[in-house]
C-alpha cells in the first residue's frame, strides 16, 4: 500500500500548488466560455445550435486545459530541479508518472463540465448519452494530459512547452471534426485527422450529444485508449532516456 | 544487508557525454557507517558519479552495489535505502517548510501522522522550528539547505549521499551543517560527501577519494594521507619588494630547505627538520624584501591534494564560489 502514499499525496501536491490556484481556475471557466460565445456568436443560429457546438466545445476545454497545464508544470519543476525528488522516490516510475498526470486529469474532466454546465442553463440535456459522453470526457482527458507530457518531455523551457502544445493543438480544433466535419476537408487532410486522437474522441462526443458520430463507439473508444497507451509508452520512454541519462 | 558487506561497491564506473568522458574506470566501496568524501575541481566528475549511484544517471559501463542490491542495470532499485540531498536547494518553493519535509516524507511512504511528526522532530533538530510555516521560496540559501537535508533525511535512510552541502552559504550556516553531518554519521548514518573544500572534508571524512578530470587518483585515511606531510615543518613568509631572482638565491643560501614561491609576495619554505625563521627573514630583508609576516603552517590535507593532483586548493575553491556563491 505504501506506493499509494506517494501516489495521493503527488496528486494532492499537484492539486494545491497548480490546479486549484486562482488563475488556473479562472483559466478553465474563461477559456471554455469563450469558445462557446465565439462558435455561438459565429453559428448564428441561435439556441438550437447549442447541442451541436457542445461536442467541440467540450473537447478544446479539456485539449487546452490538459495539455496547457501539464506541460507548463512538468517543464517547471525539470527546470527547477524539484522532479529529481519524484525520481529518487522508492516508486514504480509509471505509478509516479500516473501520479503526476492524474492532477491534470481531473483538471481536464472538470474543465468539460463547465460548458455543460452552461448548456444547462440554455438547453435541453435529458437526450445526452451520459454513459457515453462521461466515458469519453475521462479518454480525451487521458489522451490529452498523456499528449501534454509528451510536449513536456520533448522540450526543456517553459516557453518552448507552450510553443510546442499550440502546433499541436490549433490545428486539432480544426483537424478533429470538433466543429467542422471531416467529411469537409480536402481529401489531403483526411488521413492526418484520423492520426490524431482528439477525432475519436470528438466523434463519440457528438454521438452522444446529438446522436451524429461517423464510428462505432466501442472503436472509437478503443483507439483513444491506444493512444493513451501510445502516448504515455512513448512519454516514459523518453524520460527515461533522456532525465535519467 | 549485512555486517561486511560493503554499503556501496563501485567497479569500473564510465560515463560519456557526446564526446566528454565524464567519468572514466571509477572504482571505489564505502564501508557501513563510513564518512567517505569524493573530492575534486569543478566538472571532476563528482555529480556525474553521485547520479549514477542514486539512480538519476545510467553508466555506460561498470557496475554499481548499494546495500547489497545490484543496481547496475536497475538504477532505481535501492532508492529506499538512500536519501539524496542534491548540489541545489531543490525542495517546492510554492510549499511551507513543514509541508515540504511532509511531502518528502509522504514520497518513502509515510502514513500522515509519523511524517507530521517526524517533520517537527527535524525542523526542531535543525532549528527551523519558527520558520516550519513559511513558503520554502522566502527562505535564506542556509535555510534552504539545512531544510534540503532534513528532506533528504526524513525517511532515515542507511546511506545519504551529500552532494556539496555547504557551497555557497553564509560561515555560520556552513558551520551548523558540518556540526549536522557530523551527528547524522555519530548516529550510524553511512555518508558519501562531495566537496571541494578541502579542510571540510578533512574534518569530517575518514576516507577521502580524490577525483579529477573524471578518473580517481588517490583513496586514503585522512591519517594515511596526511601523514608524508606531517613530517615536514612548514614556513609562510608574506614579503614585499622581492627581487625576481629571490627562490634561486634562497635555495643558494640554504640548501637544506624548499622553496616554493606562491605569487602576490609570498614564500613557502618546507624541510625535514625544524625550520629556524630569524636568518630567512634577514636574508629577505638583506635583498631589499620587506617581511610583513612569518607563519609556521600546520601540514594538511590541502598539500596532499595540491600534491597529487597538481590543482591550487584555493583556484578550485574560488572557481567553484564564482559558480555558485560564496562561502
Amino acid at each position: 500500500m505504501k506506493p499509494w502514499i506517494a501516489f495521493w499525496n503527488i496528486l494532492v501536491k499537484d492539486m494545491r500548488t497548480y490546479y486549484l490556484k486562482p488563475p488556473n481556475i479562472s483559466w478553465g471557466l474563461i477559456f471554455p466560455l469563450a469558445w462557446t460565445g465565439m462558435f455561438f456568436i459565429k453559428s448564428g443560429s441561435g439556441l438550437e445550435s447549442i447541442m451541436a457546438l457542445l461536442p467541440g466545445v467540450v473537447a478544446v476545454s479539456i485539449l487546452f486545459g490538459t495539455t496547457s497545464m501539464l506541460a507548463v508544470t512538468v517543464t517547471f519543476e525539470k527546470k527547477n530541479r524539484s522532479f529529481e525528488r519524484l525520481l529518487l522516490a522508492p516508486i514504480p516510475f509509471e505509478l509516479l508518472m500516473l501520479a503526476k498526470t492524474s492532477g491534470a486529469i481531473l483538471f481536464g474532466v472538470a474543465n468539460a463540465f463547465v460548458p455543460v454546465v452552461m448548456a444547462a442553463f440554455l438547453a435541453d440535456l435529458s437526450l445526452i448519452a451520459w454513459s457515453v459522453f462521461v466515458p469519453a470526457v475521462f479518454m480525451i482527458a487521458v489522451a490529452s494530459t498523456f499528449l501534454g507530457l509528451f510536449i513536456a518531455v520533448a522540450v526543456s523551457e517553459v516557453f518552448e512547452a507552450q510553443t510546442f502544445s499550440n502546433f499541436f493543438r490549433f490545428p486539432m480544433i480544426f483537424l478533429c471534426g470538433l466543429f467542422f466535419p471531416i467529411e469537409k476537408l480536402p481529401v489531403f487532410l483526411k488521413p492526418l485527422s484520423y492520426a490524431l486522437p482528439l477525432t475519436y474522441g470528438a466523434d463519440v462526443l457528438h454521438g452522444a450529444v446529438h446522436g451524429g458520430h461517423a464510428m462505432p463507439f466501442i472503436l472509437d473508444l478503443s483507439l483513444l485508449g491506444a493512444f493513451c497507451v501510445g502516448l504515455f509508452a512513448v512519454s516514459l520512454w523518453n524520460i527515461k532516456r533522456k532525465w535519467i541519462l | 544487508m549485512t555486517k561486511d558487506t560493503h554499503t556501496i561497491e563501485t567497479s569500473n564506473l564510465a560515463k560519456r557525454f557526446g564526446d566528454v568522458v565524464a567519468v572514466d574506470s571509477v572504482t571505489f566501496d564505502v564501508r557501513p557507517g563510513e564518512l567517505f568524501g569524493f573530492l575534486g575541481p569543478n566538472g571532476a566528475g563528482k555529480t556525474t558519479t553521485i547520479n549514477m549511484l542514486t539512480g538519476l544517471a545510467r553508466p555506460d559501463t561498470g557496475s554499481i552495489r548499494i546495500g547489497g542490491i545490484d543496481c547496475t542495470d536497475r538504477p532505481r532499485a535501492a532508492q529506499h535505502l538512500i536519501g539524496v540531498v542534491p548540489d541545489e536547494s531543490n525542495l517546492y518553493p510554492e510549499l511551507t517548510g513543514f509541508e515540504n519535509l511532509c511531502f518528502c516524507a509522504a514520497l518513502y511512504g509515510l502514513g500522515k501522522a509519523d511524517r507530521q511528526g517526524r517533520a517537527k522532530e527535524l525542523l526542531e533538530g535543525f532549528g527551523l522550528t519558527n520558520a516550519a510555516g513559511r513558503k520554502f521560496s522566502g527562505y535564506s540559501r542556509g535555510m534552504k539547505r539545512k531544510l534540503t537535508i532534513a528532506a533528504g533525511i526524513i525517511h532515515k535512510p542507511e546511506i545519504l549521499f551529500l552532494d556539496e552541502p555547504t557551497t555557497g552559504i553564509d560561515v555560520a550556516s556552513a558551520r551548523q551543517l558540518r556540526q549536522l553531518i557530523a551527528d547524522l554519521h555519530r548516529a550510524g548514518t553511512t555518508i558519501f560527501l562531495t566537496t571541494h573544500y578541502i579542510e571540510e572534508a578533512e574534518r569530517l571524512c575518514g576516507r577521502i577519494a580524490f577525483i579529477v578530470s573524471g578518473r580517481i587518483v588517490r583513496i586514503d585515511t585522512v591519517e594515511h594521507l596526511i601523514q608524508p606531510v606531517q613530517e615536514k615543518h612548514v614556513v609562510q613568509i608574506a614579503c614585499a619588494n622581492m627581487p625576481d631572482d629571490i627562490r634561486d638565491k634562497l635555495c643558494g643560501s640554504f640548501p637544506g630547505l624548499e622553496f616554493t614561491t606562491q605569487g602576490q609576495g609570498l614564500i613557502r619554505v618546507e624541510s625535514g627538520e625544524p625550520v629556524r625563521v630569524g636568518p630567512l627573514v634577514r636574508f629577505l630583508e638583506e635583498q631589499g624584501g620587506e617581511v610583513a609576516e612569518a607563519r609556521r603552517m600546520r601540514p594538511s590535507l590541502e598539500d596532499i591534494f595540491v600534491q597529487i593532483t597538481g590543482i591550487e586548493a584555493d583556484a578550485m575553491r574560488k572557481e567553484k564560489e564564482k559558480a555558485g556563491g560564496g562561502q
